[in-house]
């Protein structure tokens, strides 16, 4: 069966000290046991509460019907004396409704007046006291459980019943619930063996995988039963977390390739430009001049490298320590300032429209230097005396920064690679850039748990940058729960 | 100005050796540790060019954090190929007054160096600027040049303090940006020479000299004639 592991299938063969060790050392096995334990001993505390319980009702009731019997007795011979108390007597021993009764009645000198057993019990001494002991009646043993009455003039009445009958039933009751209780221990074993294979299925099929992917399979993911369970959801997880890793590996990938591609050309153009000054330049002058070119051609290629760092910084989520609940909206008429004066320069209108407040949870910086990057590209692709629309506000649950020209634009079929790192529309081939603008800007929302989003301004570009609202309220309290 | 540069790069060393005593400073070299922290402590200096990653045991930040220890508060600059966020984080939260990263133009570095040691001297609860006929009241906040009144939007009011602590020095873009917006990037517009000849066109414009001064290659120098 499924659930035979190694250990429980042999049974037999002797386990040594180290296979022991190991099978104990199973976290299958440990939560199996821990479960037939708690099934086994509330088992075995349910069986024996029904013991006690049922053995005390049925005590107790014997008593209160031979306490009422006595009772009755008592008050007959009050009121007729031993005659009218001896005719009850013998009522009951002859009437077959009470089988189990057992009268009788001592004169003080201790002979037996009326009754149905053969002797006074031995041991039975103290009045007013229940006793269960063996009797002989009518030369036959049997156990009743008795208590015994003083009668005026020294007489005794001794009343009882017959618990043999119920000792049979205590010896059925106790052979049932021990079957029962057995039962319930194989059960629990089973349960256990099963939840141990399940565990050990689900445990083998996540170690199998993150086995495959450690030796460098990251396409292999965790089976989801589609159950929904607490299993399903470390599946789901993992399988997540294997996503971002894969995007995360990707994204190097790519940028490895990026950097071959795209950073040998300037680094073959200054190469150039010096070789043919150390060749063909005749005066200081021209010597000069290619040095410099080629000093700004190595800044622009540092600059990149340092966009590029600045990106996986960010997409390593190593920043996420820095952020804060702040209010967007000063952050955001800085920048309008420190922008304004730009497009004016270049005569292109900034309409902008901030409203107050934009509480977000951000690292301030890299806000400030995504927006920075879209203000810089609205410009850059912006003809004079048209208009750039620079807007933030609150949109439902989310902060929405918008900035809008009336540029080229990204034609639709560039949008999706538009973000990646590199990435040059043909329209902007002219312009200065290092096509690693929307990559950061990307990686900043995406820190926030934000989009980006680029839509058609018809014509022109329409970058929006959406990250959630930050409540207050709510996430102090969510605060304080974690504390 | 006397500078210690703890570098152990040869060829940056030399570099910035030469560079600095070029512009007229006496410079002292440790190419470790051990030896920079040595010379920092033992003798007085306007100035320390620290790099974060040194031979000899001791590295840039544990150098600052000793010598800090010691009550020593000769202004530092980090020259560091540690170019992460948390990596200037650390060097400012070490002691560090200045991060510059490697690889650098000289000229920034001159500018930044010779800004500390401003720093260091004038620290005091100045309350009035002024850098030829040019005044500026910290307290009203107002501006004249000569007998006439400069009026200035707060940003340009900023800006012009900068550069008037930090007058007769070179100041780079980037310390413009840093110094007057508090920001840490670089964009890739020129917005910092946007606002700049804007103020010029309220300070320099009207008038018959300029003290508004372009540095080729570096940056903005703040400067009466005759200085």
């Amino acid at each position: 069966m499924a659930w035979h592991g190694p250990a429980s299938a042999s049974g037999a063969p002797p386990v040594g000290d180290r296979g022991r060790g190991a099978l104990f050392r199973s976290a299958g096995v440990r939560f199996a046991l821990v479960y037939a334990g708690v099934f086994g001993v509330s088992a075995f505390v349910l069986a024996v509460a029904l013991w006690y319980s049922t053995l005390g009702l049925l005590q107790h009731q014997v008593q209160n019907a031979i306490h009422s019997d006595s009772q009755t007795l008592l008050e007959q011979e009050a009121l007729g004396g031993l005659p009218l108390l001896e005719t009850d007597i013998h009522n009951r021993l002859t009437n077959e409704s009470e089988p189990d009764g057992i009268y009788l009645l001592l004169s003080a000198t201790g002979q037996i007046l009326i009754g149905n057993l053969d002797h006074w019990p031995a041991g039975l001494t103290q009045d007013n006291v229940w006793y269960e002991l063996p009797v002989t009646r009518q030369g036959v043993a049997s156990v009743a459980l008795l208590q015994v009455q003083a009668l005026p003039g020294g007489m005794r009445l001794l009343v009882g019943r017959d618990v043999r009958a119920r000792l049979e039933l205590r010896n059925v009751l106790r052979a049932g619930l021990i079957w029962a209780l057995s039962l319930m221990m194989a059960l629990g074993i089973l349960g256990a063996l099963f939840i141990r294979s399940v565990f050990r299925r689900t445990i083998r099929n996540i170690s199998a995988t993150t086995g495959a992917i450690a030796r460098g399979d990251i396409s292999r993911r965790v089976p989801v039963s589609g159950v929904g369970d607490e299993f399903d959801e470390l599946a789901m997880s993992i399988n997540e977390m294997l996503d971002r890793i894969a995007r995360l590996m990707d994204g190097v990938r790519h940028v490895s390739n990026a950097i071959a591609h795209d950073l040998r050309t300037p680094v073959t153009r200054a190469r150039s430009r010096l070789e043919d000054a150390a060749l063909h330049a005749s005066t200081k002058e021209e010597m000069q001049a290619a040095i410099d070119r080629a000093t700004q051609d190595l800044d622009g290629i540092v600059s990149v490298f340092e966009a590029l760092l600045r990106i996986s910084e960010i997409e390593a989520g190593s920043r996420r320590a820095a952020f804060a609940p702040i209010n967007l909206a000063p952050v955001l008429l800085d920048l309008d300032e420190l922008y304004r004066a730009v497009a004016e320069d270049k005569q292109i209108v900034l309409h902008t429209e901030i409203t107050e407040p934009l509480p977000v949870l951000a690292d301030r910086d890299l806000i400030q230097q995504a927006v920075v990057n879209l203000l810089d590209n609205a410009l850059k692709f912006s003809e004079s005396l048209t208009v750039i629309n620079f807007s933030a506000r609150i949109t439902g649950n989310v902060v929405q920064i918008t900035v809008a020209d009336r540029g080229p634009g990204i034609a639709e079929t560039d949008k999706v690679r538009a973000t990646q790192r590199f990435f040059r529309a043909e329209s902007a081939r002219n312009t200065a850039g290092s096509g690693l603008g929307l990559a950061l800007v990307v990686a900043v929302a995406q820190l926030h748990n934000g989009t980006l989003y680029l839509q058609d301004n018809h014509p022109g570009l329409r970058a929006i940058i959406s990250i959630p609202v930050y409540k207050e309220d709510r996430q102090s309290k969510e605060q304080e729960r974690t504390a | 100005m006397r500078i210690l540069v703890v570098e152990d790069d040869r060829d940056v060393a030399g570099f910035v050796l030469k560079g600095l005593r070029e512009a007229g400073h006496t410079v002292e070299h440790a190419d470790n540790g051990r030896d920079g922290l040595f010379l920092a402590a033992s003798e007085n200096f306007d100035a320390i060019i620290l790099d974060r990653m040194l031979p000899g045991g001791i590295d840039g930040l544990r150098l600052l954090e000793t010598l800090r220890g010691q009550d020593n508060a000769t202004p530092v600059l980090f020259l560091s190929a540690l170019g992460q966020v948390d990596d200037r984080v650390k060097g400012l939260k070490a002691g560090g007054d200045d991060y510059l990263t490697k690889p650098f133009a000289f000229a920034e570095l001159l500018a930044r160096v010779e800004a500390l040691t401003r720093r260091g001297k004038s620290d005091g609860p100045a309350t009035r600027l002024q850098v030829g006929d040019l005044e500026m009241d910290l307290l009203s906040r107002s501006v004249r040049r000569g007998t006439q009144k400069i009026d200035l939007q707060p940003r340009e009011f900023r800006l012009l303090e900068y550069l008037m602590r930090h007058a007769g020095q070179v100041v780079t873009r980037t310390m413009l940006l840093e110094g007057v917006w508090d920001y840490h990037f670089d964009p890739q517009t020129n917005v910092i020479d946007v606002h700049v000849s804007r103020l010029r066109q309220k300070v320099d414009k009207p008038f018959e000299t300029s003290l508004l001064h372009t540095v080729r290659n570096a940056g903005y120098m703040l400067r009466a004639e005759d200085a």
